[in-house]
């Protein structure tokens, strides 16, 4: 299951919706809004995806996991919109026979969601705002 | 001339002024593109880095563009 809401994000109900009975494991990894960057205070989120685009680029990330480890199943949920520190931004479950397999195959999925999946956030601060990782280092005020 | 809309996501949305751009450049490729965008929008070069999506695929220098793809701006991902 791959999904984009607006939503918050239900860690139960992905759990539910992976779990199988032939499991021995199951592992799930939950991004969460931290309350700060650069020493700053975060105020709040902004995320914003190209959903067809980050459908498609989680698809084949799952395409690849699919065929490295053997999971019995799988779901990716990722938060899109106003999210502020504390709350859910990204969820990544998986079951598998084994726990290694379930540890590699989820670590392996958050990664690759982090570095393809066209989706983006802006921190807003008490002083103004900024686009994560958009500008080089230098470049910062 | 050749005529493209452009869909602009997280910062490069800022730096064109709004999700869609209709430009018009000499060439066809993904290549021609980014230099019509970098001299109209120079701003673009100061990005860490900036991949560009045909029909939501990240698409090399020489792909060809056709008029009805969906061609897309991708800033530096931060999800997660």
């Amino acid at each position: 299951m791959i999904k984009i809401t607006e939503k918050s994000i239900d860690v139960q109900k992905i759990i539910d919706t992976v779990s199988s009975l032939s499991a021995g494991a199951l592992n799930v990894f939950i991004g969460t809004v931290r309350n700060n960057a650069n020493g700053k205070n975060v105020l709040w989120l902004e995320y914003e995806a190209y959903e067809t685009m980050a459908v498609a680029q989680i698809r084949k990330i799952m395409d690849e996991a699919s065929h490295r480890w053997p999971l019995l199943g799988w779901a990716v949920s990722h938060r899109i919109g106003t999210l502020k520190p504390g709350e859910v931004s990204v969820v990544v479950a998986v079951s598998t026979p084994h726990r290694k397999d379930s540890f590699e195959a989820c670590q392996y999925i958050i990664d690759s969601v982090k570095a393809a999946a066209p989706i983006w956030k802006k921190e807003v601060f008490e002083d103004g705002e900024e686009w994560v990782s958009a500008r080089p280092e230098m470049m910062k005020a | 001339m050749y005529k493209y809309r452009i869909i602009a996501f997280g910062i490069t949305k800022e730096l064109l002024g709004g999700r869609e751009t209709i430009i018009e450049i000499k060439g066809q490729t993904v290549g021609a593109l980014r230099t019509a965008l970098n001299e109209r929008y120079p701003q673009l070069l100061n990005l860490r880095s900036l991949l560009i999506a045909v029909n939501n695929d990240y698409a090399d220098e020489d792909v060809l563009l056709g008029s009805s793809d969906e061609i897309a701006l991708i800033p530096p991902v931060s999800g997660g």
